[in-house]
């Protein structure tokens, strides 16, 4: 079975350029994984309130299991640290990988560079849910908000799924045309509840165009296991999504459950950018501009641009967050702006400096 | 000895029936041509081989098994495809495409390793292939795609190829490097290789047996000698030719008659 005629030729003794690029690309990863470290730790200190990063440190050194160190600061100042600014910086790092990841696996599932996480209708149905918490007379809309939002979200491409499917298959560009006009749709009663909603358009407004400032730890707890656990899944199935950029029918030959792998892709991805978005409103450009980032710099092979977009998309958002809530403070500036202020510069330089094919 | 069978094998899409009836057999180190004109359902054949398509009728089998019973990742390991103008990605390098052919053999968390990237190497040196490993997809030409798509395909270790159209767009010399390398394969490694052809004379001097399909049916099938003749072409293509033993080999030869000496 081994291929005999080949055995014989006289071969170099290894691949020895491929070991190599992989090797360079683990590395990326463990970097990238530090610089979020360092991105948390430095960020902390800043704000409205400035705390020295050696206090930083060693409040966040106190809080480790079996060690007793001596407050030797204030205690608002570990408030401000543990209470408001960490909960806000770990559910911006979060919210960054979740849609930085969820971008690279739609952009991968439709072979299409312009696919982002709100492709097929997540977006659209997070915002009409939450506009429908912001108008429902309810007192608890700290909770009802982010509900009706998730909910909102799975169910729009829960719908566009179920229109698109063709007995066992799903094509892929009926799923997008799908989404496209489920999203139009529900955009549409959402702007008609949006005019008739009075006082609360402001709050509707902050929250469609993304913003952290009223995280607190049980957001956080909240959302960890979803992002968490789709972003795994999402992980281990880079190998095969490598090989449906293929083509499908060429994966097929290739020995993927193509069916199996896209509905188990687009379920991860949307419950993570389902997720992100139900607390702190749509946040835009990250899973469209992270991944194509990532993919310029170290390549197109989905075992290293997902992690590596993971990573790259928490710390860009914490950073965003960073900005989005010291520019102009007191006053916050929406964390979706930023987004777009900071990256598309910085996208637009990458673009630039590598002159070649970007998908 | 593995074999490949076809029984009275019906495929279409939908409700549209493309090949009825197909029945034909191939064994290891044999070299099937499958001939016929434009829409006779050559590719078509290929999807139902590679379970892309269920067989409306019939079955087919791989050494007396139903491949409707074989699980898709066995399937890879048995049957590789060759496909005509494969959509390849650009970004990725051409040996990483090639580590593609891998999949089969590796599960959900196994990543390749160095007998991956030994085989893989092999089968580059094999076509060619190993000069232009590190380059990207969308620097290669037309026939460096297709020497990479069959690399991919002998990285897969299969008992059977399926080729489809390997020889369209390539210069003269690739097509005959190309299926010099096919039956190279077939030959040593005892390998099934179904190919599909519209030239006539690759298909005689290249294929141990052809079938001629026509409109989805078998027309006829027999060594090159017993199916290509002025009459079955005249009969499956409409066109005029003249068929005579090639000088060197003795296999049948077609040439084109045009109109101002029929």
């Amino acid at each position: 079975m081994a291929l005999e005629l080949l055995k014989n030729a006289t071969l170099p003794k290894k691949a020895t350029i491929y070991p190599i690029r992989w090797r360079s690309r683990v590395y990326a990863i463990a970097g990238l994984a530090i610089l979020l470290g360092i991105t948390v730790i430095v960020t902390l200190a800043i704000g409205s309130t400035h705390i020295p990063f050696d206090t930083v440190w060693h409040v966040l050194f106190a809080k480790l299991p079996f060690t007793h160190a001596e407050p030797t600061w204030a205690s608002t100042v570990e408030t401000i640290i543990l209470d408001i600014r960490l909960p806000r910086l770990i559910l911006a790092g979060m919210v960054g990988a979740a849609l930085a990841v969820a971008g690279a696996t739609y952009q991968g599932l439709f072979r299409n560079p312009l696919a982002d996480p709100y492709l097929i209708g997540v977006s659209q149905g997070a915002a009409l849910g939450a506009v429908i918490g912001f108008m429902l007379p309810i007192s608890w809309q700290a909770a009802s908000i982010p509900l009706l939002a998730f909910t909102g979200a799975i169910l729009a491409v829960a719908i566009v799924y179920s229109i698109a499917r063709v007995g066992k298959t799903l094509p892929m560009t009926t799923l997008i045309l799908a989404g496209v006009a489920l999203g139009a749709f529900l955009a549409a009663i959402t702007s008609y509840l949006m005019i008739a909603s009075g006082d609360k358009l402001h709050g509707i407004i902050s929250w469609l165009l993304g913003t952290f400032s009223l995280t607190n730890w049980w957001q956080v707890t909240m959302v960890a296991p979803y992002i968490f656990v789709g972003t795994i899944i999402i992980w281990l199935h880079a190998r095969p999504l490598n090989v449906m950029q293929l083509d499908e029918e060429q994966a097929q030959q290739l020995g993927i459950n193509v069916e199996r792998v896209k509905l188990i892709l687009l379920g991860a991805a949307t419950m993570i950018t389902a997720a992100a978005v139900c607390f702190c409103g749509i946040i835009g450009f990250v899973g469209i501009i992270i991944p194509h980032a990532v993919r310029l710099i170290w390549g197109p092979d989905h075992r290293f641009l997902l992690p590596l977009a993971t990573f790259a998309g928490a710390i860009f958002l914490i950073l965003a967050d960073t900005a989005a809530r010291t520019m102009l403070a007191p006053t916050e500036i929406p964390v979706g702006a930023i987004t777009a202020f900071l990256g598309a510069p910085f996208f637009l330089y990458l673009l630039r400096k590598r002159k070649r094919a970007v998908f | 000895m593995l074999y490949l069978r076809l029984e009275n094998v019906s495929l279409g899409y939908g409700k549209r029936t493309v090949l009825h009836n197909i029945s034909l057999e191939a064994k290891p180190g044999e070299m099937l041509g499958i001939i016929g004109p434009n829409g006779s359902g050559k590719s078509t054949l290929i999807k139902g081989i590679t379970r892309l398509l269920q067989p409306t009728s019939g079955q087919i089998f791989l050494d007396g098994r139903d491949i409707a019973n074989i699980r898709r990742q066995e399937l890879a390991r048995l049957v590789a495809v060759v496909p005509q103008n494969p959509a390849l990605p650009e970004l990725f390098t051409a040996l990483e495409v090639v580590l593609m052919g891998r999949t089969p053999h590796l599960g959900l968390l196994r990543y390749e390793g160095e007998k991956d990237l030994a085989t893989v190497q092999k089968t580059m040196e094999a076509t060619h292939t190993l000069d232009f490993a590190e380059r990207r997809v969308a620097e290669l030409s037309g026939g460096e795609r297709q020497r990479l798509t069959i690399a991919r395909a002998l990285a897969q270790e299969p008992k059977i190829i399926l080729m489809d159209e390997p020889t369209a767009n390539l210069d003269i010399n690739y097509q005959v490097e190309t299926l010099d390398l096919a039956r190279q394969l077939c030959r040593k490694q005892d390998l099934i290789v179904v190919v599909t052809l519209h030239d006539l004379n690759l298909a005689s001097q290249y294929c141990d047996r052809l079938v001629m399909l026509s409109d989805g049916r078998v027309h006829c099938q027999g060594i090159p000698k017993e199916v290509l003749n002025t009459q079955t072409i005249r009969e499956v293509y409409g066109a005029e030719v003249y068929v005579y033993p090639h000088p060197i080999n003795g296999l049948p030869a077609t040439l084109i008659v045009s109109d101002k000496d029929r």
